[in-house]
């Protein structure tokens, strides 16, 4: 009896850890620009210092802000089925295949997933400049590929050795074609991975900030983080709080939605890469 | 222009070798080639062309008077007290986010292991803070922290209400970790939650009958049982809180000594243009983070092929 008290708590903590700062922003979304210039401390608006839905209104409004959303969606969505089919194809090869170099391509993916992103960005943004990818949307879909390939191939080689691939054999001896067989035994097993390792792939992007705001320069290809550090408003010293906390809220929506619909699959995915569970 | 050498060729001197494992050989290699260049491309490319960049003075803003200086740039920054000042508060990041996120995320992933009810709401709330954009954190702490619009202050007895965080080293610091760990921490615990599941429950009921307390429990069965999972979350957490950045950029944008190794480089490179400086402190960054992993690896004895339970 004392044990399950102490898990209720638990979870209420663990709640209020995760949850407490969202509430807030949400919060701070609906306070009105007026009462953030005169300062309006504490978690809800004061009376009359609400602002109902003015501020999303406002960020809708905002030019800026929808190519935003819009590169991210776009750049973040082709980043991800591009880096998910390279390494499907990759991690096919190490779960399935004997061959010279899978330690090799391994390691450099550890290797990459480690790397200081930030070291990066001088020689790119030169090369970019260069070869005319600067401030366009491959210049950031190339980046964010080879950024979670590691983290897509470590997933989906960890899902894929677990794929009873007998199976196959089994349909053809029963009649089936080897297209039947790939797509009615395989895509159906394999298809679970595939898909976290996508999910996982499109957090990466659309958090990525280093980047976003290197590699870009106007709204032609700058994503939602850049862009939301950008928006400064007409006092740089007192920034519009309410409107960033309101960008800040519709940013996080996507991400709430694709929690929400796939939980169990990402926890699926972010423990099977790094530790075999 | 930068030299690219070849990949070196390995010894043609193998036992002999079947038509078969010899085709998986080639079918293999060129499956992962795709993913193989386009790692390689955007990572050791511009790596070396840092390297080459590095021995020149060159500024974008003049980008005609390009001076071949050896390895002066290393030089300034290495007998620089601003270098050594951004790695230590880097330093400092690292050691004290990871330390907490342990503590704080074994913690959730005990509750999450024990668990019966609930668990899809328990599952979604740690990952909203995965999932949130940084940024989005980082503002969302920079206003709950500010004295002007927000509630820390209010909430915290020994704060006063006008209390600037942002105004001085050591506040700044602590609020950019609060940042930084309640982002990480659903990680972290996620990535403990798995080991802990590899602990078989017939030891720990052992343990029990024989009369082991709980803290002998945890310290002389649990803990020692999950060690691969515990080394491998704090290997991944610390080369990725060293290589701190997004917090920082928002939430002070470096000042009052707030800035990390990377954002130094950043400031160089894209803000000042100083291609040749940035590009030393690239290679220098790249070679610290190298050696953090190297650190970690050998003083915790990581083994990532046994922590996958490979060969």
């Amino acid at each position: 009896m004392k044990n399950r008290i102490g898990l209720v708590v638990g979870c209420v903590l663990i709640m209020v850890w995760c949850l407490l700062p969202v509430a807030w922003i949400i919060s701070l979304s609906f306070k009105s620009e007026t009462a953030i210039t005169n300062g309006s401390p504490g978690f809800f608006p004061s009376d009359g210092g609400g602002a109902g839905w003015d501020n999303y209104q406002a960020v809708w409004d905002n030019d800026q802000f929808r190519r935003a959303i819009f590169n991210s969606i776009g750049i973040s969505l082709i980043a991800t089925v591009l880096s998910v089919v390279v390494a499907t194809l990759a991690a096919y090869a190490i779960a399935r295949l004997e061959f010279r170099g899978k330690k090799a391509v391994l390691t450099i993916a550890l290797a990459i997933a480690m790397f200081p992103v930030v070291s990066l960005v001088g020689p790119l943004f030169d090369m970019w400049r260069a070869v005319g990818l600067y401030d366009t949307w491959p210049g950031l879909i190339i980046p964010y590929m080879s950024f979670t390939l590691p983290l897509a191939i470590w997933t989906l080689s960890a899902f894929f050795r677990e794929i009873p691939w007998e199976m196959e054999q089994a349909a053809q001896v029963d009649g089936a074609t080897s297209w039947q067989a790939f797509r009615k035994v395989i895509v159906p097993l394999a298809a679970p991975g595939v898909f976290t390792a996508a999910i996982l792939t499109f957090f990466f992007a659309w958090n990525d900030f280093v980047f976003g705001i290197s590699l870009t320069s106007t709204e032609n290809a700058r994503p939602i983080p850049a862009s939301l550090s950008f928006f400064v408003g007409s006092d740089p010293f007192n920034r519009p709080a309410s409107l960033l906390a309101a960008g800040a809220v519709i940013a996080t929506i996507p991400i709430v939605v694709i929690v929400l619909i796939f939980q169990r699959k990402i926890v699926a995915g972010l423990t099977s890469g790094a530790v075999k569970g | 222009m930068s030299t690219v050498t070849a990949p070196v060729k390995t010894a043609k001197t193998r036992p002999v070798v079947s038509d078969r494992s010899r085709a998986e050989t080639r079918l293999g290699q060129k499956l992962v080639a795709p993913a193989i260049v386009l790692m390689l491309l955007v990572t050791a490319f511009p790596m070396l062309r840092a390297l080459y960049l590095s021995t020149f003075d060159y500024a974008l803003t003049a980008p005609d008077e390009r001076d071949f200086v050896g390895l002066s740039n290393y030089l300034t920054a290495l007998t620089d007290p601003l270098f050594w000042q951004t790695t230590g508060v880097t330093v400092l990041y690292m050691v004290v986010t990871v330390a907490i996120e342990l503590v704080i995320g074994f913690a959730f992933a005990m509750v999450m292991h024990r668990v019966i009810f609930a668990r899809g709401v328990i599952r979604t709330s740690i990952l909203i803070p995965y999932g949130i954009i940084t940024v989005v954190s980082g503002f969302a702490w920079q206003f709950a922290f500010s004295f002007q619009n927000g509630f820390v202050n209010g909430w915290l007895p020994f704060v006063g209400d006008d209390f600037n965080w942002f105004g001085e080293t050591g506040s700044a610091v602590v609020a950019i970790m609060v940042s930084e760990i309640w982002k990480t921490t659903p990680f972290m615990s996620l990535l403990l939650l798995a080991g802990l599941a590899q602990v078989s429950e017939d030891m720990i009921e052992a343990a029990k009958v024989d009369g082991a307390t709980w803290t002998q429990r945890l310290t002389k069965v649990i803990l020692p049982n999950m060690r691969a999972a515990i080394m491998v979350a704090v290997l991944f957490r610390a080369l990725d809180a060293y290589r701190i950045f997004d917090n920082i950029f928002v939430m002070t944008a470096g000042a009052v000594k707030t800035e990390s190794i990377s954002f130094l480089t950043y400031r160089q490179t894209i803000e000042q243009f100083q291609l040749g400086m940035g590009s030393a402190l690239s290679v220098l960054l790249f070679l610290s983070v190298l050696v953090v992993a190297f650190a970690i690896v050998k003083v915790f004895r990581v083994d990532l092929a046994q922590a996958r339970q490979e060969s």
